[in-house]
């Protein structure tokens, strides 16, 4: 038998190896930016070097030949060096003007969409779905994709009041995150349980301390040792569903897709903010959820239309209030936007300030 | 035999349109018939594909490692093998890249090749979790795989209840509202935690993430349990001339519209000259001025970290925001950044010690009280903590004078 190797903890590696000469040497010593067009960017140094980078979307998930092309792309264009961005856009880096235009003229022959700059739709951040996941109501790349076709002349412009990041989440509680729109899975129905199972792979008491209201308790059913849901508690949340399979919570029809809008990370102008309720009971429609991609593209039509500039879409609401975005996009508001969850009462309006 | 292209109506719909289609690059791979993943791969699309037809995700875990650590493979077997047998494996490996997501081509060739040698061919880059995500392994070929990958000199990503694979902004690499180097903040943390990457035994997960201002590009703000967010102290720098040329291009009206009003803390004038007054005393470095006006506002001198903790996704109590434990900590000196892994360790350890089963930090931090969290780490309390102080009165306050005197000794302190 082979020795196994030990392995080489060596951590994080330094990105200085493997960093563009002109954003190496001017680290942390940058004097401003602008953009010359929707999908480049300029910077400029205090020592006065320029970069020029173009930024590309994606399909996150690649093939090799892919990855080669995009490899061959900055050896021929790019002076041999990528980076990608946290919403695997790709970004080619280039030390002189001249060479920005026969890089965009290559993207464009090879297919990859330039643009993902300051105020356009850029890439939808996703997670992993029926590809890869093992609890996933929906796919994620799928969903993306469509979106992206459909949202394509937003990504490669700049003409939203402010930068737009969506967000999607292929189950309800774990990966997603917080974007101006967020397209997440809902489900319905509480899970259904093949209590023939839950004995041997489940370790009860944990998937009991799982459920967020306390839905679930230990009992015998068959003579077996199982679980039982309260299907009066039950939010159809699914948290239960990782740590015991047998309590199946996706299903092909109740398992849907809700829409929430308004969350942001930075602290730029108003703090970060959770994202809220708009829209739910979507169907879950592959390949390319029609249903989830016209109520996106009508809530962007709508803050493309009557939001000011820099404003972000959590921020647009707040200025025109939510009577105002219920109308303006034609959505239904219904009981379930009202919040009932710990600490809810802060959303309620506790003032005579109303739009009327 | 080779097995035959599956039929994948569904999916084949997803190649048209403008966007790159992954449903084509998985098909190339499941082409490549050269290629030892090129059955593998037909066998996935048709997985996948039966996941399109009946809206049903097929996998599940199981346990599949690499020698010497206990966490960085998400394992995946087949829950249909039976239809699609070759890829009844499809395991995927963590690799953390540099902060930055920075590449030569060379070295991402050299991943493909890898790749090519032992896994599907198929890659992500990156997940949202910050690793290069190699998707599509069999058990017996994680470990070669593994062993190729670091060799280059890359390590594996957390999973599991440890510490995660981290994020940080493009920052100082190419960005000139960076207010410390965040790459370097990033490695010092991660890479003394190693052990509590690699063999998880934490209560639960636990995500650093690095953004070199406010802006947070890195989403750190509620997706990592310790966000390290760029800030400075004392006055923005200003170009006066630049701000007069900005007024000459947009205008007075586009001037106030953009800048001056947008304003959260209404720290900005326009005076009659067109030049800018700020408060910096209210200013709450937001960014936002300094975003419209790259040329004429920048950071100011004294540069460091504001540190948010307790971000998270939804499971189990609902969303959270990180909120200030620390709302500044110069980050110049070889010591500032020791400073910030001695502090992290603190946390680590009181998170260790005092979460409960499957808790988050923002959990444990409500549950336990803000006050009682900084205590364990010997932070001091600062306004900056709070939008407010409490609107009720339901607290015992017998401490008072000694809270005080604590409050007071502080002040002392910082003015010397
Ligand atoms: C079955 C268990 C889980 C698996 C296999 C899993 C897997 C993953 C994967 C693969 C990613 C990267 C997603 C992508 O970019 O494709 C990710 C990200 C993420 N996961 Fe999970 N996850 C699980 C459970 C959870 C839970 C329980 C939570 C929260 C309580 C969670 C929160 C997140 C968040 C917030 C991200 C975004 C990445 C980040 O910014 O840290 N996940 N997860
Ligand atoms: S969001 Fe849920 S279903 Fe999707 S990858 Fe994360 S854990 Fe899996
Ligand atoms: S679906 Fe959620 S609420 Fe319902 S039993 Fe499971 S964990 Fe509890
Ligand atoms: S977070 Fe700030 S420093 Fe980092 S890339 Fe974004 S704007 Fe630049
Ligand atoms: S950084 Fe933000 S808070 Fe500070 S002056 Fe500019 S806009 Fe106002």
């Amino acid at each position: 038998m082979t020795q196994l190797r030990r392995p080489d903890e060596c951590g994080v590696p330094d990105p200085m190896q493997y960093m563009h000469p002109v954003l190496k040497k001017n680290y942390g010593k940058w004097k401003y930016h602008d953009r010359p067009r929707p999908g480049v960017l300029h910077h400029v140094a205090l020592s006065g070097d320029e970069v020029w980078t173009v930024k590309a979307g994606t399909q996150r998930q690649m093939d090799i030949f892919t990855i080669r092309k995009l490899a061959d792309i900055a050896d021929q264009f790019a002076e041999g060096f990528i980076r990608f961005t946290v919403r695997s856009n790709v970004e080619f880096m280039v030390s002189s003007a001249a060479k920005v235009q026969p890089l965009l003229d290559k993207l464009a022959a090879e297919g990859f969409p330039v643009g993902g700059t300051g105020n356009s739709v850029t890439m939808i951040s996703h997670t992993q779905g029926w590809l890869h996941c093992d609890i996933p109501g929906t796919d994620a790349s799928g969903v993306v994709k469509s979106l992206m076709d459909d949202l394509h002349a937003e990504f490669i412009r700049e003409e939203m009041p402010n930068r737009v990041k969506i967000t999607t989440s292929c189950c309800e509680i774990n990966c997603g995150g917080q974007g101006d729109i967020a397209i997440n899975i809902q489900h319905t129905k509480p899970p259904i349980i093949n209590h023939d199972l839950v004995a041997g792979t489940c370790e009860r008491p944990a998937v009991v301390s799982r459920c967020p209201v306390a839905a679930i308790r230990p009992a015998l059913v068959n003579g077996k040792p199982s679980l039982e849901v309260d299907e009066k508690k039950c939010v159809c949340c699914g948290a239960c569903f990782p740590p015991c399979p047998p309590m199946q919570i996706n299903d092909p029809v109740h398992t849907k897709i809700a829409i929430w809008v308004g969350g942001k990370h930075s602290s730029t102008r108003s703090k970060p903010m959770l994202h809220k309720l708009v829209a739910a009971g979507i169907p879950n429609n592959p390949p390319r959820w029609p249903e989830a991609s016209a109520i996106v593209r009508n809530i962007l039509r709508a803050y493309k239309e009557d939001a000011r500039a820099w404003e972000r879409m959590g921020e647009w609401v707040e200025r025109i209030g939510w009577p105002r975005f219920f109308e303006l996009t034609g959505l239904p508001f219904t009981k379930y936007h009202v919040d009932d969850w710990r600490g809810s009462r802060g959303s309620l309006n506790a003032s005579a300030q109303v739009r009327i | 035999m080779p097995r035959k292209m599956p039929e994948t109506p569904l999916l084949d719909q997803l190649e048209s349109g403008p966007w790159p289609s992954f449903v084509s690059g998985l098909k190339r791979l499941a082409q490549a018939e050269d290629k030892p993943y090129a059955d593998y791969m037909k066998s996935l699309l048709g997985q996948l594909e039966h996941s399109y037809q009946t809206r049903k995700g097929y996998w599940k875990g199981g346990t599949v490692g690499v020698f010497g650590y206990g966490a960085g493979i998400i394992p995946r077997f087949s829950e249909v093998a039976d239809k699609f047998p070759e890829s009844s494996e499809f395991h995927t490996i963590r690799i953390m890249p540099a902060p930055g997501m920075h590449y030569t081509t060379e070295l991402l060739r050299q991943m493909c090749d890898i790749w090519e040698r032992h896994g599907s061919g198929l890659v992500a880059f990156h997940g949202q979790s910050g690793d290069i995500m190699f998707q599509g392994c069999t058990t017996e070929k994680v470990q070669p795989a593994w062993d190729e990958f670091n060799a280059l000199g890359f390590d594996m990503g957390g999973a599991g209840a440890g510490v995660r694979t981290s994020v940080s902004c493009v920052g100082a690499a190419r960005c000139e509202q960076s207010c410390y180097d965040e790459a370097r903040a990033m490695r010092s943390v991660l890479n003394n935690f190693l052990d509590d990457i690699h063999r998880p035994s934490l209560p639960y997960k636990m995500k650093f993430k690095f953004a070199g201002c406010a802006n947070d590009c890195a989403n750190a703000t509620q997706r990592a349990d310790f966000a390290v967010i760029g800030t400075w102290k004392g006055d923005m720098q200003v170009d006066q001339a630049e701000v007069v040329n900005f007024v000459n291009k947009v205008g007075r009206k586009g001037m106030i519209d953009q800048v001056i009003r947008l304003c959260p803390t209404n720290a900005l004038s326009l005076n009659d000259d067109d030049t800018l007054d700020v408060d910096n005393k209210s200013c709450v470095r937001c960014m936002h001025c300094l975003n419209v006006m790259t040329k004429a506002l920048t950071p100011g001198t004294e540069r460091g970290i504001c540190i948010l903790a307790g971000g998270k996704r939804t499971l189990k109590i609902g969303d959270l925001l990180g909120t200030v434990i620390v709302p500044f900590m110069k980050m110049e000196s070889d010591e500032d950044y020791e400073a910030l892994v001695d502090l992290c360790q603190r946390m680590l350890d009181f998170f260790a010690e005092n979460a409960l089963e499957h808790e988050r930090l923002g959990e444990m931090i409500d549950r336990i009280g803000l006050v009682a969290f900084l205590e364990g780490l010997e932070l001091d309390l600062d306004p900056n903590m709070v939008s407010h102080p409490r609107t009720n009165p339901y607290v015992r306050m017998d401490g008072w004078d000694e809270e005080v005197k604590k409050w007071q000794a502080r002040k002392a302190d910082a003015a010397e």
